[in-house]
């Protein structure tokens, strides 16, 4: 089912995500999602998150579908050109997968394979073009395709608590002139820069899904911090990760931190996507905590 | 070596209604410069009046050289609303960086040809795309300047300004929104999607 139609009933939409194993065998990432996340409405596959190879995106989503639960088919433009981005869409559209989140990607140097050929013949914008295109009966060499065209509802991406949010603000207007169609965004650790991005944001008149991350312990916030664009996790935060090691450690101190930035959020955004990255154990609670289901 | 195409003259006339500084960069000897193309173009725009000056040099990839020669046409280039450069893409941004915050466009477009490159001492780079971007990226070549090569914008992956693949490399969208908010020109943030074209590639095209 498309997110999207949700978001137009005014419905909080909550999603997760799931990385595909290094390797074949899915069952494990099936089982999971049925326990934890089949009580929400849609679950993110990531493309080769990190530049790091996987099983891939859509064979994936294809999985998850048969078992029942809605995914959404993340697309990078790291790995395919438009030629293969394209054909991609019209397998999902085969497959019945109907929502899709369209990002540049990360540059293949920070992966596993780094001296693999870097493509973005497309970007996330471009990609989003592409979709709406064959939304529209046409691909990108202007040649008519076969029968009814494929649809979509369209995600994209933005960093809310980025130091460059002006730049950030302006590449969010050129996706949804594009055509996005809802945003997922990077995950919030600063309630008040993230809703400070809303009031700026809501001119577009697009939903956004807050971005969260559950955090695990003081490594990976350190990390995060020193690392990831976008992220920044405040003294107070690693302080309260740091005071009970014993209940950071059983994931109490994480789940709290992620259901209050939730809390504080939800009045100014449309829905939560939460990025458990192994934690999806967790995301039950989280959601619990937070008030939502 | 290299050739450079005049854009179109509905392209160049385009980028401003103002009136025009005009440098001509007949370059190195790698470098195929369509001459009398230019001219016509150029009596064009003097015959309608919107002409200040034309500056006709070569090399004007040395920026410590062109500063010089430039420091001769200041008022002409303070009379103009934009100048306009007939060169490589180099040449562009070497024009684009020194005249900041002016104005700065490219006329033509530079494709590649096999054999010797022309000598370019610099930290600015020319991808010889057959297409040139830098009027819409404020003369920072997209291409060159962002280790991706976008043509739409940022993607989510600097830090503090840095790119997220070599920490000691600025963020070449951050540089071109801070460049386009500097010249007045962030409505061009707004232009339609921008998709290379490889077919300029000799490489493909042949």
């Amino acid at each position: 089912m498309k997110i999207t139609e949700l978001f137009s009933r005014g419905e909080f939409v909550v999603s997760a995500e799931v990385g595909p194993p290094k390797g074949f065998h899915i069952e494990g990432l099936i089982e999971e999602a049925k326990e934890y996340l089949s009580g929400i409405t849609a679950v993110n596959v990531t493309d080769n998150q990190s530049s790091v190879m996987r099983l891939g995106s859509l064979a994936t989503c294809k999985a998850l579908k048969d078992a029942g639960l809605n995914p959404i088919f993340q697309m990078t433009c790291r790995d395919r050109n438009r030629i293969a981005l394209e054909s991609d869409l019209l397998s999902a559209a085969m497959f019945g997968i109907d929502n899709i989140l369209c990002l540049t990607g990360d540059h293949t140097k920070l992966g596993d394979h780094p001296g693999a050929k870097p493509v973005f013949d497309l970007d996330s914008v471009s990609l989003l073009y592409a979709v709406k295109q064959l939304e529209a009966g046409v691909d990108l060499g202007g040649n008519e395709l076969v029968g009814e065209p494929p649809k979509f509802a369209k995600g994209a991406v933005v960093s809310p608590c980025s130091d460059s949010l002006d730049a950030q603000l302006a590449k969010m207007e050129r996706k949804v002139l594009a055509g996005a169609e809802y945003f997922q965004t990077q995950a919030v650790f600063e309630p008040e820069k993230f809703i400070s991005f809303m009031e700026k944001a809501k001119q577009f008149g697009v939903p956004v899904q807050l971005g969260i991350i559950i955090p695990k312990n003081v490594g990976m916030v350190r990390y995060m911090n020193a690392n990831v664009a976008g992220i920044h996790v405040p003294d107070d935060m690693i302080e309260e990760l740091k005071a009970d090691k014993e209940k950071t450690k059983a994931g109490i101190t994480g789940v709290e931190i992620a259901a209050r930035i939730i809390k504080e959020c939800r009045p100014y955004c449309q829905g939560v996507h939460i990025m458990a990255l192994g934690w999806e154990s967790k995301v039950p609670a989280v959601l619990k905590q937070a008030g939502i289901c | 070596m290299l050739i450079t195409q005049l854009k179109s003259k509905e392209t160049i006339e385009a980028l401003t209604p103002g009136k025009v500084f005009i440098i001509n960069c007949h370059g190195c000897k790698e470098v195929r410069f369509p001459e009398e193309e230019a001219k016509a173009l150029q009596k064009e725009l003097q015959d309608a009046g919107r002409v200040t000056g034309i500056f006709t040099t070569d090399y004007i990839c040395n920026p410590d050289n062109l500063k010089l020669r430039l420091s001769y046409h200041e008022s002409e280039i303070a009379a103009a609303d934009a100048v306009l450069v007939f060169s490589c893409g180099v040449g562009v941004q070497t024009v684009s960086e020194l005249l900041e915050p002016k104005k700065v466009y490219a006329a033509c477009d530079t494709f590649p040809l096999p054999g010797f490159q022309g000598v370019t001492p610099l930290q600015v780079d020319c991808a010889q795309c057959g297409e040139c971007f830098l009027n819409i990226t404020g003369g920072i070549c997209p291409l060159t300047a962002c280790s991706k090569s976008l043509v739409n914008g940022q993607c989510g992956g600097s830090k503090d300004g840095k790119c997220e693949v070599d920490p000691n490399m600025e963020c070449g969208w951050e540089r071109i929104y801070r460049r386009l908010k500097q010249v007045g020109r962030l409505d061009v943030l707004k232009c339609p999607v921008q998709l290379r074209n490889y077919a300029n590639d000799v490489a493909i095209a042949e």
